[in-house]
């Protein structure tokens, strides 16, 4: 139970800036996830918080304490490691109880605070277990239980399902969150997975290249991204792009038809649309269908529009083939635009 | 080619090799042991474990082995966690340190001998601080712990490096996540190495230990440079049976019993640090 502030938080690697001015406020109890690409900064963000690694520049403060300078056991945070770390040499029993161990609690305490984890987790039966005979799943549920076990105030957790074939992700995703949520732990998971983030996150801060870019609820980084580099990498597939050039009196020219736009603005803009807000209509843009694929709920057609390619998402019975001339019309109030100088969204 | 078979195809002409040249002599060497001109029998055993030297070079023995080998393995484990946290020099300070390894035994306790002996290192460079008059011997049977610890110094600094390049092998081998984890689940430097450094090691310890103290067993070289007659040990015996008394059939089974100490001590130190199934790295 703690709210977690990041203050100006940098990091560099030699030459390397890994992290650039990271502003983060996350509220208590907050199921926050770190999103991005590999490579952008989220396990280092991540390891500045839990203490396995020093920020260059900025503080970190957890329950209105500053926590920058304490060594991790001191900060209240537990973790959940992306290749486990279980204990191969610990039974689960002890790995679970590792932590209390750590703080000398009583024998008798230990054994019910990990029987009653080890519950949580549906692990009791495999108390006596090294984790060499234990599964992926089965560790990975050792490692949350270890974490939770400690009665944390915060929770971290770096790509915890990444090492899990599809199907267990999504069950995983679904306990892990249920579990959290009785917990009433402050959450941090860090993910490259767009649908994991979406499916569990009060908010998602989206990274790119050492910086947030959004930090807001699913919904909003879904609908409103506050950059191109959101709308781009957020959804499968994610937005489209088109250009587009003023008339004036906040009208826009895209490929060849006008829309309204944002009238503070008047130079070159990007439009951009989800593939899925198109319908067909007479009076749409013209595009020439290259790929067509059927994804059984709907049909995911790459055309050519306006010399670019561009995706729609169209009802399963529609009969396509490539080639076909389609006329596809934005829904008006899902257009997008973005400034090109800035990639920044412009209303 | 079967490929289960393939497997035993390959092995062959090793297994044949260390057959012919390591357990055919063996058997040989056991021959001469247990028999005598009047047939099989316990008569070399006897005869050796009865000569007043015996006890007195297999106490000798293990006392070496008691005293070397414990230091050697705190050393060596202090040395590989060293080493294993450098960054930068790590190979250097690696070659340094197995310098040692390189060197004969016998050249060892010639070493060291210089630097002990009356007229050697250690005397001049006391003389030429002014803290003694004249050189003394420190490797007299006057000073049966001086030269003990001689030998001791000299076991210890010619072969620490087989224990160490091991452990430096087996540290290398645990992940850097589980030192992460024991950190942030609140254990210390010094907790991490007793619950989750040593622990992994097992197998590493397990192989250096085993080597270590058969060596110890063997020891000769060394003590024969270093305290001659003054610090009877088994293999010293050995030799003395086989090369001045020309009495093989003691020699085999002096080295017999040094056989079976060994095999002893490596089922204890296996057993010892065994890992349970299902909890290897
Ligand atoms: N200890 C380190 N030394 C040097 N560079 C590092 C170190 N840790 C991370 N980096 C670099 O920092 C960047 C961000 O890494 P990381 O936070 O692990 O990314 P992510 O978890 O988002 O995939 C990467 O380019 C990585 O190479
Ligand atoms: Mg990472």
């Amino acid at each position: 139970m703690a709210v977690i502030e990041i203050k100006n938080v940098a990091k560099t690697f030699g030459s390397y800036q890994a992290l650039h001015d990271i502003n983060l406020t996350i509220a208590d109890q907050e199921f926050m996830v770190l999103l991005g690409a590999s490579g952008c900064g989220k396990s280092t963000l991540l390891r500045i918080i839990c203490g396995l690694e020093t920020a260059s520049e900025g503080e970190v403060w957890i329950g209105g304490r500053r926590v920058d300078h304490l060594p991790p056991k001191d900060r209240g945070i537990s973790m959940v490691f992306q290749n486990y770390a279980v204990f191969p040499h610990l039974t689960v029993f002890e790995n679970i109880g590792f932590g209390l161990r750590m703080q000398k609690m009583p024998d008798d305490d230990v054994k019910r605070r990990v029987e009653r984890t080890a519950g949580l987790m549906h692990i009791d039966q495999l108390l006596s277990r090294y984790s060499g005979e234990l599964s992926g799943g089965q560790r990975q549920r050792v490692a949350v239980a270890r974490a939770l076990a400690m009665e944390p105030d915060v929770i971290l957790m770096d790509e915890p399902l990444s090492n899990l074939d599809a199907l267990l992700r999504m069950e995983m995703r679904a306990e892990l969150k249920g579990v959290l949520a009785e917990s009433n732990t402050t959450a941090i998971y860090v993910t490259h997975d767009q649908v994991e983030a979406m499916s569990m996150a009060d908010r998602i801060s989206v990274m790119h290249e050492g910086k947030i870019v959004q930090a807001a609820s699913p919904i909003e980084v879904y609908r409103n991204p506050a950059a191109e580099f959101v709308a781009g990498f957020i959804g499968n597939p994610p937005m489209n792009f088109l250009d587009a050039t003023p008339q004036g009196g906040g009208k826009y020219t895209v490929a060849g038809h006008s829309f309204d736009g944002p009238s503070a603005a008047n130079s070159n803009l990007q439009f951009a649309i989800r593939p899925e807000d198109m319908k067909l209509s007479d009076d749409g843009l013209q595009a020439v269908a290259k790929v067509v694929e059927p994804l059984g709920a709907h049909l995911l057609v790459t055309c050519e529009l306006d010399g670019k390619l561009f995706r729609a998402i169209l009802d399963s019975e529609m009969q396509v083939k490539p080639g076909d001339v389609l006329k596809l019309a934005p829904m008006p109030d899902r257009i997008r635009w973005f400034d090109p100088a800035t990639t920044l969204a412009v209303a | 080619m079967n490929p289960r078979l393939l497997p035993y195809f390959l092995i062959f002409p090793v297994t044949l090799f260390l057959c012919l040249f390591f357990l055919y002599p063996f058997v040989l060497v056991s021959q001469e042991a247990f028999s005598n001109e009047n047939g099989y029998n316990l008569d070399n055993f006897r005869e050796v474990t009865s000569y007043w030297k015996f006890p007195i070079s297999l106490k000798n023995t293990f006392l070496l082995a008691a005293a070397v080998v414990p230091v050697q393995l705190a050393l060596s484990l202090l040395m590989a966690t060293m080493v294993n946290r450098m960054k930068r020099g790590r190979d250097l300070i690696l070659y340094i340190w197995t310098i040692p390894l390189g060197i004969s035994d016998l050249a060892a306790g010639i070493i060291w001998l210089a630097i002990f002996e009356q007229s050697g290192f250690l005397n001049s460079m006391l003389g030429g601080l002014g803290l003694i008059d004249s050189p003394t011997n420190f490797l007299s049977y006057q000073t049966p712990v001086m030269v003990f610890v001689a030998i001791m110094l000299a076991e210890i600094w010619r072969a620490t490096a087989i224990m160490l390049v091991i452990l430096v092998a087996g540290i290398g081998l645990i992940p850097k996540e589980y030192y992460e984890a024991g950190e942030v689940f609140g254990a210390s430097p010094w907790q991490r190495f007793l619950k989750i450094t040593l622990p992994l090691l097992r197998p590493s310890l397990q192989t250096a230990l085993v080597l270590r103290v058969i060596l110890a067993f063997e020891v000769f070289a060394v003590v024969q440079a270093l305290g001659g007659t003054l610090f009877p040990v088994l293999m010293g015996e050995t030799y003395a049976y086989q090369f001045d008394l020309l009495d093989g059939g003691a020699a085999a089974a002096i080295a017999l019993i040094i056989l079976a100490i060994s095999i002893t001590f490596t089922l204890i130190i296996m057993r010892a640090l065994r890992v349970p199934k299902g909890a290897t790295i």
